[in-house]
């Protein structure tokens, strides 16, 4: 017996670590050479959409976050992935384009490897199935108003979502911590890729270019 | 015990007092419990996408939440349950030892029930993590990988005790599962977690997804089949060497395939075809093996109309190489573009989890549940009756989805506004709801049934111990 635990364990273990490294180590080494950020580099200060959520509720929000600075802007973006993964928000909206299928045309810039390696991606919300709309490119393309009212009634702003209410990030018709932390985290999501900001980066090069 | 088994090992001729009996209905019953727990998830969830939710706005029945207990239910619940069941039933028999310890196994009973209810209720209070087959929280999974470890060593005794020179194909699959579990759910529980952020992150994800099927479920599945078939058949399965070329198959090329969840993802190209060509091949090692109990059944084929668990099996057989064959078109990059992200692969996730894995489930304890109680089944025709009620709603919500899936698939394609691709399913989503009706109306067949049985309400006494009974024949 001892004959065939042995095959079993080298031959299991055998097939199970060829399948890890091929699949598993080449492409996180490959991937490696990408350098990690931490949240502090890739969100030193706050978003224009936070900012908006202090003005448009300054009471409610100084209560909830303070001022809207770099420090309160970070811990709204983690709160914020929280109740994303929390809620399962990722069962029903991927977070990756796929260069096919004109989803550029839908979305946006395809997605790269170098814009999930930091913080915010550990774990990763590429997601497999899409009920509603992929959100990687979701910055900028609805207004905060729009979102807090989707949050607390989808069907107000899109009448034939199935997505459910999330009454519980209201406090009445004011998003409380955590609804606020959520549409600052969507409203971040591809913030690095919106069309200005591409459209930005393509005249630098082209000026540095000359 | 018959002798038809035919394995290299010698079973007992009296294994009644190798089995602890109350252990196997114990877990019976659990992984039931977590049945309908799943059962009733998925169908609140099919409920909000018919926009027909009865709890809106309730936090701790969110409907996203609901969806994540409706997936881990299944696996870790019900699945692993009724598997530890088989465990228990099946290894002493084939090795003619007992586990290692009674009281082990009563602890693990115990312990399995108390983490899986305790990721339930973590799940429902908003503490699940962001992996997918993983959502159990993470305070959580230190203690999956315990009671997985108990487990293994509880069973894998009386494995190690035997001297034998050749092994029954069921102790392959069921002796490497237990090398691959522990490591599986280690590695997608905390790599992507703690260490790898992305798309490497992803591809670990993508590997321990197909990995808890294909190296946790599957094997114990087989395993099960390669025993109870031929017990029920009476008569050998028909090739040694073929079940083994399927089992070191399944082996190289199974894990793998994890990386096609993730086609088109910034994962490096390189691993994305790895992924396409191990799953085309897993598809031929999957022949061999659906050849090979084909062939067995030759000369029984009768068996389909009189015995019942032999009639689960072979239906989820039908339907695990109709999964397989699946796979082997929608894991190319072509049929990717269009299915990917739609309910075809929910479609697909139905098939194999429900058609495949849970009729084995039920057809093993129609055949054990009489041993169990030693009462006759209360009612053969609601067994019947939930035969047809589960396949008639599989199949049903199988081809609703699959054909939703391309719906959306051309749609979202074709660029036409979101909301057309929520309209469009409407109607697709309407009949799911009640295809999963019929499959839930099937399973409170089931259960009454067992009830009613477990409580002496049945004509005929059980036959010997051991011996395949009236119900399966």
């Amino acid at each position: 017996m001892e004959k065939i635990a042995t095959i079993l364990l080298a031959g299991g273990l055998g097939c199970f670590a060829l399948s890890v490294v091929v699949e598993g180590v080449l492409p996180i080494t490959h991937l490696s050479k990408i350098p990690y950020k931490k949240l502090e580099e890739i969100a030193p200060e706050a978003s224009l959409d936070f900012k908006d959520l202090a003005r448009r509720y300054p009471a409610e929000f100084k209560q909830y976050y303070g001022e809207a600075n770099g420090a309160s802007f970070r811990e709204a973006l983690k709160l914020g992935r929280d109740m994303y993964i929390a809620e399962a928000c990722w069962h029903c909206h991927s977070q990756f384009v796929r260069p096919v299928s004109n989803e550029d045309g839908r979305f946006g810039k395809v997605s790269y490897a170098g814009e999930y390696m930091n913080e915010m991606f550990l774990p990763h919300l590429f997601g497999t199935r899409r009920v509603g709309p992929d959100l990687i490119r979701e910055s900028g393309r609805h207004s905060n108003d729009w979102h807090v009212a989707h949050l607390y009634d989808p069907t107000i702003v899109v009448p034939s979502s199935v997505m459910p209410k999330y009454s519980w990030f209201f406090e009445g018709e004011v998003p409380n911590k955590k609804g606020m932390a959520v549409i600052t985290y969507v409203q971040w999501l591809g913030s690095w890729a919106t069309p200005e900001v591409i459209a930005r980066e393509e005249r630098q090069a082209s000026a540095e270019a000359k | 015990m018959t002798t038809a088994t035919a394995t290299a090992t010698t079973p007992q001729a009296d294994a009644g007092p190798l089995v602890e009996r109350p252990i196997v209905k114990a877990h019976i019953i659990a992984g039931f419990s977590f049945f309908f727990l799943s059962l009733f998830a998925g169908l609140f969830y099919a409920l909000q996408l018919s926009r027909l939710y009865p709890f809106p706005g309730v936090q701790l029945l969110s409907p996203g939440r609901l969806r994540m207990v409706h997936t881990n239910a299944i696996a870790y619940g019900f699945l692993l349950n009724n598997f530890m069941a088989a465990l228990y039933w099946i290894v002493p028999r084939l090795t003619g030892q007992k586990v290692l310890s009674k009281k082990l196994s009563w602890l693990v009973f115990g312990a399995w029930q108390l983490i899986i209810g305790g990721a339930m209720l973590g799940i429902i209070g908003g503490k699940a993590q962001g992996i997918e087959w993983g959502e159990t929280p993470t305070f959580v999974d230190p203690f999956v990988v315990l009671g997985a470890a108990l487990l293994i060593a509880n069973v894998a005794t009386p494995i190690l005790r035997i001297r034998a020179r050749k092994l029954y194909v069921t102790l392959w699959y069921f002796g490497a599962m237990m090398v691959w579990m522990p490591l599986t759910y280690i590695m997608g529980n905390f790599v992507p977690q703690y260490f790898v952020p992305g798309a490497g992150g992803a591809a670990v994800t993508g590997l321990y997804i197909h990995d808890l099927v294909g190296l946790t479920v599957t094997p114990l599945g087989w395993g099960m089949m390669y025993y109870f078939v031929p017990v029920i058949l009476k008569k050998p399965v028909w090739s040694h060497t073929l079940s083994l070329v399927g089992f070191w198959g399944l082996a190289f090329f199974y894990p793998l395939n994890g990386v096609h969840h993730f086609f088109y993802s910034p994962i490096p190209m390189y691993a994305q075809y790895g992924a396409v060509m191990s799953t085309i091949a897993v598809e031929i090692v999957v022949f061999t093996v659906i050849v090979n109990f084909f062939v067995t059944l030759r000369g029984k084929g009768d068996m389909l109309r009189t015995s019942l668990p032999i009639r689960w099996f072979y239906t989820g057989m039908v339907m695990y190489f109709i999964t397989c064959l699946q796979c082997a078109f929608q894991t190319t990059l072509t049929f990717q573009r269009l299915i990917h992200f739609t309910d075809w692969v929910v479609a697909h996730a139905h098939l194999v989890m429900f058609g495949v894995f849970s009729f084995w489930i039920i057809g093993m304890v129609v055949y054990l549940w009489p041993k169990l109680t030693g009462f006759a089944w209360w009612s053969e025709r609601l067994n019947h009756l939930n035969y047809w009620f589960s396949t008639i709603g599989l199949l049903v919500m199988f081809l609703d989805l699959t054909i939703a899936g391309v719906v959306q698939g051309y749609l979202w394609q074709n660029l036409a506004p979101w909301e057309r691709s929520l309209t469009a399913s409407m109607p697709f989503w309407h009949l799911r709801t009640i295809a999963g009706l019929l499959i839930i109306s099937g399973q409170l067949m089931q259960v009454y049934n067992m009830w009613m049985t477990a409580r002496g309400h049945s004509g005929a006494a059980e036959p010997a111990a051991g011996e395949p009974i009236a119900a399966a024949s």
